[in-house]
């Protein structure tokens, strides 16, 4: 028999037959994957029937019913338990789910901010000529990189409850009480709207609009004649005054209630007077609590990520060839033109793609919550409710999908941001 | 086709925890692997705790020793899995463990939902509070507008909050995965109360840094019957594990102790000589030696034996067993084993 040690393209095989079919590289592709393809599919079917039969055996319940039931747990006071029902007995398992999903927000959307900005800020340093910032960068950058991201969180939580006063004291106030820190959190006013806050919202959206129309004239302006206009401190300027004058001459519809700071004697609402134990800030009373638990989740997860932001952004400034630089300082622009108009606008290119993993890291690190008691999806969805409720293939498979949909969503708006940003090439 | 693939493949690798679980057959597993996977918890003096040589030790941990001697007649034949209240129900849905015994309540949800099954009870609890001398608290009714940490996923967080709304008072739930972070936050001031089984805190509290500093508050407002749990489905292993709870108990109200059991092979009380399978098939007919019983007494002791060396008067717990619920029926308590025959 003739061996073929190349494909036989034109199918003239003088063997014939079932051999001729094997040595087919077209049959033989069809065949392997209609073996591959059915060893996956078997492969689902007998996970599914395995889990269907194990389910049945343990007598567990399946289906996503369990989410209209009411939970009997009360949950640490956080964004998630202004925006929700949380009431224990009121409160569904859906309700505890949508809880945990904007706690998990809250501290990824605000940590991403804070980690953008010292990131930037660090890095930069990194490259500084001046050798105080560029040490304090390089130190900074190793021991925060190099340490495990719980250990960092359990420290901080642990140095911020040891640091904060106790709950009976004042704590740290500001503006006349307005503000106060103590061990159980951060207090601040809390805003009461009334009728008319509609109108103010509409300025402030308007504002915007006309700070951009501005921004735009004068670039046309700038490209048509040269001349410039600072059209960024206008803007900022008309965006926090418009809002303002309308807020005031409609009679400002919305007033601040500043926490209530209750020492043990006080006259409290009910007639009766405060126990020893009912001293300190009572939001019940009036304001809003941000408590430890995030302010240190927060810390944490924001002074990690930023240390790895920083190192890629001072990647991405030196993958910015110096004459870049030496060609803007011939201009005769000053450093911070220079790092603005130039450098930075080019290093950004390089810095985004890796930007949108630090960001993912960021979120997905967030789980680690649960260590210092923050409620978010993983410690109150995936662990307090679904100990009462045991549906762990449900209640993982939500949890799953709130990490993808998160993920997704910040690589499509990097995405989008990485193709704005890219070189437009002429 | 590529949607429902992904879907798969994540659903997939949910049910790959359940997965593993497929036979059923614990004992065979148990046998195969050599030893009994038991979890315990990640540190609780006295229930199950690595001493300072890395041995474990505790009244739950004992009980898992109980099995591994029914089964292999080698008390040492354990590997011990320190979980977390929040992941302990899945690791044992899972196959991760054979046996769950980490001081957990066997409540009607955990027994029927939860395809779980309490082979019995090993410690009679109720759920208790611990405050500050400082604070000037006496009674549990006092705690108005406090802030009270505990540990999530336990039947804790369920019945403080019961206890809050029945008495029309309002408070603040910080609920940590680990035990040893919600007695850093209470030692330093981030609640006024610690809340756990009455045990638990007797336990806790030693980790404090002044544990005199600190007061335990007279009432109790829950039941805890702690006890050890196995998966729903398999009768065989059930059995073996209800059974082990239950020699030691018998074993306790006829005398037989570690000491004594090699005479008492020689006893004719027609009870010992079924407990200790010198008469009778028991050990056989549920899956293994007739000697089971003896190998337990003598290599773990008895019911008694086991509460005095690891939470009785005498250690640091000191938790009295002479006239409480957790006493043998015959002295006025609530421990009652059926009997072997
Ligand atoms: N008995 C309760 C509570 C069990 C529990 O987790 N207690 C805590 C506090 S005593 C504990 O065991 N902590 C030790 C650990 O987390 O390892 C239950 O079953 O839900």
């Amino acid at each position: 028999m003739a061996y073929h040690s190349g494909p036989d393209r034109d199918g003239s095989n003088d063997d014939g037959g079932l051999a001729a079919l094997i040595y087919d590289p077209k049959a033989r592709g069809l065949l392997f994957q209609t073996i591959m393809l059915l060893a996956v599919i078997g492969f689902f079917a007998w996970i599914l029937d395995n889990t269907v039969s194990n389910l049945a055996a343990q007598n567990k319940k399946s289906g996503f019913g369990f989410l209209d039931e009411s939970s009997g747990f009360q949950i640490l006071t956080t964004l998630g338990t202004y925006l929700i029902e949380s009431r224990p007995g009121v409160a569904t398992y859906f309700d505890i789910f949508w809880i945990g999903v904007i706690n998990t927000l809250a501290v990824a959307v605000v940590g991403i901010i804070l980690a953008t900005i010292l990131g930037f800020v660090i890095g930069i340093f990194r490259l500084s000529s001046n050798i105080i910032l560029r040490g304090f960068a390089t130190v900074y950058i190793e021991l925060l990189r190099n340490i495990p991201l719980l250990l960092q969180i359990l420290f901080f939580y642990i140095v911020v409850l040891r640091i904060l006063p106790g709950k009976r004291e004042e704590g740290y106030t500001l503006f006349n009480g307005a503000f106060g820190l103590n061990i159980e959190g951060l207090f601040a006013p809390y805003p009461v709207v009334r009728e008319g806050i509609g109108t103010v919202l509409l300025a402030f959206i308007g504002a915007i609009i006309l700070a951009w129309i501005i921004a735009w004239l004068a670039k046309k302006r700038q490209e048509a004649t040269g001349k410039q206009f600072p059209s960024f401190w206008v803007g900022v300027a008309l965006i926090i005054a418009i809002p303002l004058v309308v807020f005031h001459s409609i009679g400002e519809p919305m007033n601040l209630e500043y926490p209530r700071f209750l020492n043990a004697g006080d006259e409290l609402p009910n007639g009766r007077t405060a126990s020893k134990l009912q001293a300190g800030y009572d939001i019940k009373l009036g304001g809003m609590v941000v408590v430890p638990e995030f302010l240190a989740l927060l810390l944490a997860l924001s002074l990690y990520t930023a240390s790895f932001i920083a190192e890629i952004v001072r990647a991405g400034i030196l993958a910015v060839p110096s004459g870049q630089t030496e060609a803007s300082k011939a201009l005769g622009m000053s450093n911070g033109h220079n790092l603005r108009l130039v450098v930075i606008p080019q290093a950004l290119r390089v810095i985004i793609p890796p930007l949108t993993s630090q960001y993912l890291n960021l979120t997905k690190n967030s789980s680690l919550a649960v260590a210092i008691a923050y409620p978010d999806i993983v410690s109150v969805f995936a662990g307090t409710a679904l100990n009462q409720v045991g549906q762990e293939i449900e209640m993982i498979f939500m949890m799953m999908m709130v990490y993808l949909v998160i993920s997704l969503v910040t690589s499509a708006f990097m995405n989008w941001f990485n193709d704005r940003m890219r070189l437009v090439e002429r | 086709m590529k949607l429902r693939s992904a879907m798969g493949a994540l659903t997939a690798l949910g049910l790959v925890m359940t997965a593993s679980a497929a036979t059923a057959d614990t004992l065979a597993d148990v046998v195969g692997n050599g030893s009994v996977q038991c979890g315990v918890s990640q540190g609780l003096p006295g229930f199950s705790n690595k001493d300072d040589a890395g041995n474990w030790t505790g009244i739950d941990v004992d009980f898992c020793r109980g099995v591994a001697a029914a089964v292999f007649g080698d008390a040492q034949a354990v590997k011990f899995t320190p979980l977390s209240a929040k992941e302990r129900f899945t690791a044992l849905s899972s196959g991760e463990v054979d046996i769950l015994s980490r001081n957990t309540t066997w409540t009607m949800t955990r027994d029927t939902q939860l395809g779980l099954n309490f082979a019995g009870v090993n410690y009679y609890d109720g759920q208790g509070m611990m405050v500050p001398n400082s604070l000037g608290v006496t009674a549990a009714t006092e705690l108005d507008g406090a802030s009270i940490c505990t540990n999530t996923g336990t039947t804790t967080e369920l019945n403080i909050t019961d206890f809050f709304r029945s008495n029309n008072m309002s408070f603040e739930l910080v609920a940590f995965e680990k035990a040893d972070e919600v007695v850093a936050a209470y030692d330093s001031g981030r609640c006024d109360v610690y809340t756990t089984d009455k045990s638990g805190i007797a336990a806790q509290r030693l980790k404090l840094a002044d544990p005199d500093a600190h007061t335990i508050l007279p009432e109790t407002i829950s039941k805890e019957p702690l006890g050890p749990v196995v998966r729903q489905g398999d009768d065989q292993w059930f059995n073996i594990v209800r059974w082990t709870l239950n020699c030691m108990i018998n074993a306790e109200e006829m005398g037989v102790t570690s000491n004594n059991v090699s005479n008492m092979l020689n006893s004719d009380n027609p009870g010992i000589k079924r407990l200790l399978g010198t008469e009778g098939t028991f050990g056989e007919n549920i899956g293994v030696s007739n000697g089971w019983c003896a190998n337990i007494i003598e290599q773990v002791g008895n019911y008694g034996e086991t509460y005095e060396a690891n939470v009785g008067a005498n250690t640091p717990l000191k938790l009295a067993r002479d006239g409480s619920v957790n006493a043998l029926w015959t002295q006025g308590g609530l421990m009652y084993a059926p009997p072997i025959r």
